[in-house]
């Protein structure tokens, strides 16, 4: 997919082309991911937002090919772009390694940083802060105990966390889920990786801390000088956080350019729905993304042609049930996977 | 009864049944419960009918035939006229065996015993009323030697021995079990329902028995048993001692079921309705619970089986003239006499079985009661 | 174990797998602990008690019964400072503090009239025994159980975890006694050996030494192996049950995301988790195996405190009996303290909870 936008193509980290991830049940298979195309770049937030269910953490955790059995990359590339401290970049096709490979083991942790959406059960109970932390520093940078122990407790008071070398023999029952969700993003950026990937990272905590995580996030990139890759279905985030958005629909990219094309000219039908949900754009306010007309189709029968048809207001008679658009490019930039914009990109 | 009374315990009727249903489906799909479910009605049955299925009594004995091998069952008799069905054995005879210079018995290849179907033997009563001479299986001549599971070392037939054991085993499994029942759900239940200090005291006790090593107080108890009680309330005694310690797993079942429903949204709308505790209890958490304290009954029995097998093995439990597996086994105790009549062990298979089957459908039942849980 | 020994596990690849707990922490929740002994050790000392009062007749009258016996003229007199003199004149409470008194003070648990000596000389080499046999099961069992439940829950449904799922049912649904006589049957008839016992005829009256040790590590196995099956099994299926739940946590995929190597990671986060329930799991064990190795000890004839008991409790003897039951009672509670202080020790959320 030809992405026409002017983005500094040495900032490139990430290009994701026509990713398939299947779960192969008893019951059939599901097409969790069914085609997905994006780029990350470095100093930019992508957002990733659709209702729960489209197969945006599958997405996303196949980047480090870390989605739950059964699943299963089946089709596609994510070509990682490694940029060196002389100024070399390598590009590393992560979909064709073996996912305990030593080579993606390499990038784990190091080069791509992964927070998830449960601070309380993404932790082990049973080790403290700083074995959880210092475990990653001396794996990757080869830092002694000391070393690691002196690394930690600075990237938990770069993170905002009080008594920072206090809480770095904390056990994590004794946080709370805010105090967690920091100790995930230290984690996460200790070995200062050159993309963060963020699922959810606040679903679970009260307002005031997770507007507190999101100004954490943006203060930390800006530092950092990394792609972002943040995923929600919080719209309210998006119009904060985002440089670019994906919107997803049932395992495909529905629409995506960059934050103000979609939000002031949104192409897709599903993207105009998603704006119409949301009575004002105030960032208190707990938007959810759940006023769209209809359901979302059950995973093991797709609908034929355009996935979003049965739900869609602006239907063309006779071809949204037998076509499945593909991606068209749009003048102002970006993508949209619908057959009203076909002429658009013909012209 | 107001009519929303009523009509909400219709609803519950409906309830009940499809949630009976339900474990019914699920546990028909665990093709190794269903089996093992089947073999344990039939254990029941032989336990059951032991006086008709067993061709003779237990006191039996034929003397000229102590240690007797089991015999091969043939099934097919060549007469003039072809093979014709008649089940028979041969009769033994005796050998001196070289070496040892001991008397042992071989079949004998000149003599056939025909077994016959519903043959007159010994008088028997069936269910305590039904008076008959008929056994389902037997020699048609009384007098002919018919051991196909061998005999001990009175002549006695061991396959008897062996299904008049299946009833006051299997039996004790049963009794007990419902006496740890009743104290389970006494304790369980009032642990679980009323919470807070009862709780607490009781969980101590239970913790109490369960840190206790069960087989030396066991064997105390049991021997503070009088010698000269008659067999039958030894055997009650014996039960009470077994379930004395074995109701505390059914109690903390009982009591965590309580736990759960306490909270569970039917009984706190109930209490709302201004209905009655003991309503509450019989009507909505008992139907609820019942298929998890049969699941935990299940697997309780072979556990009490184990426990009476190893104590009249000990000679501590049961005692002759009461027939029973551990009895049976404590027969086969000394090595030298199962080395040379290894069939003693027979025993030890029926105990196999029956321990096994009861296990795999206790585990069924639990599975289909609570399909999430472990 | 010494924290040194853990750290020496730690590596460059990653760090310490696990550090130790601060003393302060852990010596509060073990005194904590201490305290809840006392009223269990309490009951066990009257279900003891209990015991040796509960067959007809009392000390006493076996004691009378063996003088006139032996042909002694038993007087008046002499059956009343007998009486005096074991208290049995007095209420049960002062029996009993008579009875527990003598134990806790002066380490006399009375005298067994079956063999004329004071209960003390008979049980101790027993109880020790008892002890060695139930602890080496003990480790028997985990060495197996442990290795195989991870095996069977990495390989869930795999050919190898439907095997050991079968050999746990077999192993649960027969008896250790029958296990026993089949083992000896067996023994006995295919390889002409006996396998009772846990010592050789030279070793079984001689002292102490290497060479007696030797001799009974060579014996123990078999009583090991009969009295550990069906715990094996069993806790081959709690390890699974409990791994399965922990692999499909979310901190595992997280320390995956962090790149570590998959065997590390099994090891340092779900099988380390999972360790937990199996160590409480010693709490239960324990009365199992002492329970266990008193059948099996009778069948096997093993010089522990199973057929000893036995005996005594057949012919009565009810000091030595009742004295068994309580030593048995206080080992398995003390085995009990210690797996909780293991578990604490390995677990933190245990030693925080108050
Ligand atoms: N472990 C799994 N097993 C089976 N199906 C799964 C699994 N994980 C995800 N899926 C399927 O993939 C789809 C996308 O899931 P996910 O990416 O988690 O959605 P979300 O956009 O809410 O993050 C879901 O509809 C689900 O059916
Ligand atoms: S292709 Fe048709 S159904 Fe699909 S979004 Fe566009 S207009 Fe709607
Ligand atoms: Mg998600």
């Amino acid at each position: 997919m030809p992405v026409e936008r002017q983005l500094p193509a040495e900032d490139l980290l990430l290009e994701v082309r026509d990713l398939h991830v299947h779960f192969p049940l008893d019951e059939g298979t599901v097409k969790a991911v069914a085609g997905v195309d994006f780029d990350v770049y470095r100093n930019r937030t992508l957002c990733v937002v659709g209702e729960s269910g489209c197969g945006k953490s599958v997405s996303a955790q196949s980047i480090l090919q870390l989605v739950d059995r059964p699943g299963r990359i089946v089709q596609g590339q994510i070509r990682f772009h490694r940029h060196d401290a002389d100024g070399s970049v390598t590009v590393t096709d992560l979909a064709a390694l073996r996912s305990s490979s030593r080579a993606l083991r390499a990038i784990r942790g190091r080069h791509i940083g992964m927070v998830f959406q449960e601070p309380n059960t993404s932790l082990s109970p049973i080790h403290t802060v700083g074995n959880q932390i210092s475990e990653v520093i001396q794996l990757h940078l080869g830092e002694d105990e000391e070393a690691a122990r002196r690394r930690g407790i600075e990237m938990l008071e770069r993170v905002g966390i009080a008594r920072p070398a206090q809480n770095y023999d904390a056990y994590t029952f004794e946080l709370s889920g805010g105090m967690r969700q920091r100790v995930m993003i230290a984690m996460a950026l200790v070995c200062s990786p050159a993309l963060l990937i963020a699922d959810e990272p606040t679903t679970a905590l009260d307002v005031t801390t997770q507007a507190q995580i999101m100004s954490l996030l943006q203060e930390l990139q800006a530092d950092f000088g990394m792609g972002v890759m943040l995923i929600t279905h919080d719209l309210g985030v998006v119009a904060e956080m985002a440089d670019d958005v994906v919107v997803m629909y049932l395992g495909q990219v529905a629409e995506y350019g960059d934050v103000d094309r979609i939000f002031h000219a949104p192409a897709h039908p599903y993207t105009k729905a998603l704006l119409r949900s949301i009575p004002n754009l105030d960032f208190d306010q707990d938007i959810r993304l759940d006023s769209i007309r209809g359901m979302v189709p059950d995973p093991f029968h797709r609908p034929v042609g355009c996935p979003f048809g049965p739900r869609c207001d602006e239907v063309i008679e006779g071809r949204c049930e037998a076509e499945n658009p593909p991606a068209f490019s749009l003048e102002e930039g970006g993508s949209v996977r619908c057959l009203h914009y076909e002429e658009v990109t013909l012209s | 009864m107001t009519a929303r009374a009523m009509e909400s315990d219709r609803q519950e009727a409906i309830n009940v049944a499809t949630q009976w249903q339900l474990m019914w489906w699920r546990f028909r799909k665990h093709r190794l419960a269903m089996t093992s479910l089947v073999i344990v009605i039939l254990i029941y049955l032989v336990a059951l009918l032991a006086e008709f299925l067993a061709p003779f009594t237990p006191d039996e004995f034929q003397a000229d035939y102590t240690y007797a091998p089991p015999q091969r069952l043939h099934l097919f008799l060549e007469t003039e006229n072809g093979l014709r069905f008649q089940p028979w054995v041969h009769g033994y005879k005796v050998e001196i065996e070289e070496e040892a210079l001991r008397r042992v018995f071989v079949p004998d290849e000149e003599v056939i015993h025909e077994i016959g179907f519903f043959v007159s033997g010994v008088p028997i009563t069936l269910f305590g009323f039904l008076e008959t001479d008929r056994h389902l299986v037997g020699p048609k001549d009384p007098e002919a030697p018919m051991f196909l599971f061998g005999a001990d070392k009175l002549g006695r037939d061991m396959l008897t021995r062996m299904i008049y054991g299946t009833r006051i085993s299997m039996s004790i499994g049963l009794v007990g079990v419902a006496l740890s029942l009743i104290l389970g759900i006494l304790l369980g239940g009032l642990s679980g329902f009323l919470g807070g200090h009862v709780d607490n005291i009781i969980q101590r006790v239970i913790e109490f028995i369960r840190s206790v090593p069960t087989i030396p107080l066991w064997m105390g108890l049991a021997a503070a048993l009088p010698t000269d009680w008659p067999p039958l309330r030894i055997y009650f005694g014996i039960t009470v001692i077994l379930s004395f310690i074995g109701w505390t797993e059914l109690a903390r079942v009982i009591r965590g079921r309580f736990l759960a429903l306490r909270t569970e949204d039917f009984v706190v709308a109930a209490h709302l309705d201004g209905v009655g505790q003991m309503r509450i209890i019989l009507h909505h958490m008992v139907p609820s619970f019942l298929s998890h304290i049969i699941a935990a009954l299940t697997l309780a029995i072979p556990n009490m089986i184990l426990a009476e097998t190893s104590l009249s093995f000990l000679g501590l439990g049961l005692r002759p003239p009461i027939v029973s597996w551990g009895v049976l086994l404590q027969e086969a105790q000394n090595i030298r006499t199962v080395a040379t009549a290894p069939w003693l062990f027979s025993t030890g298979g029926a105990v196999f079985i029956a321990i096994l089957a009861l296990n795999f459908v206790g585990d069924g039942l639990r599975d289909a009661a609570d399909p999430y849980a472990r | 174990m010494p924290a040194d020994a853990f750290r020496r596990f730690s590596t460059r690849q990653g760090g310490v797998l696990w550090a130790p707990p601060c003393p302060r922490t852990m010596i509060r929740y073990i005194l904590r602990r201490l305290l809840i002994m006392i009223p269990t050790l309490f009951g066990i000392s009257i279900i003891a008690f209990i015991i040796i009062q509960l067959p007809p007749g009392d000390y006493l009258t076996t004691v009378i019964a063996q003088l006139s016996a032996s042909g002694d003229l038993v007087e008046e007199d002499v059956i009343a400072s007998l009486k005096a003199q074991y208290g049995l004149d007095r209420p049960m409470h002062v029996q009993y503090l008579k009875w527990i008194s003598n134990i806790l003070l002066r380490g006399d648990f009375g005298t067994s009239f079956e063999w004329d000596v004071a209960v003390g000389e008979l049980i101790w080499s027993r109880l020790g025994l008892t002890v060695t046999l139930s602890v080496a099961t003990l480790l028997f069992t985990w060495a197996v159980a442990f290795p195989v439940g991870i095996y069977a829950a990495v390989r869930q449904y795999s050919w190898g975890d439907y095997l050991f799922t079968g050999i746990g049912f077999v192993g649960l649904a027969i008896p250790n006694f029958l296990l026993a006589l089949v083992l000896m049957y067996v023994a006995f008839k295919y390889f002409n050996q006996s396998v009772g016992g846990l010592f050789s005829p030279d070793f079984v009256e001689a002292p102490w030494t290497w060479a007696r040790v030797q001799d009974m590590l060579g014996h123990l196995w078999v009583p090991m192996i009969i009295l550990g099956t069906a715990g094996t099994a069993g806790l081959i299926r709690i390890m699974r049950a409990n791994l399965l739940d922990e692999l499909r946590k979310p901190y595992v995929k997280t320390a995956r995301a962090k790149g570590l190597s998959e065997l590390r990671l099994l090891l340092k986060y779900p099988v380390r988790v999972a360790l937990n329930p199996f160590v409480s799991t010693i709490g239960l064990t324990l009365p199992i195996l002492i329970s266990g190795s008193a059948i099996v000890s009778v069948v096997l004839s093993l010089p522990t405190s199973g057929p000893l008991l036995l005996r005594a409790l057949i012919a009565q003897d009810m000091y030595l009996a009742g004295s068994f039951i309580l030593m048995l009672g206080i080992i398995t509670v003390l085995g009990t303290l210690l797996s909780d202080l293991l578990l604490a020790w390995l677990d933190p959320r245990i030693r925080f909870d108050d």
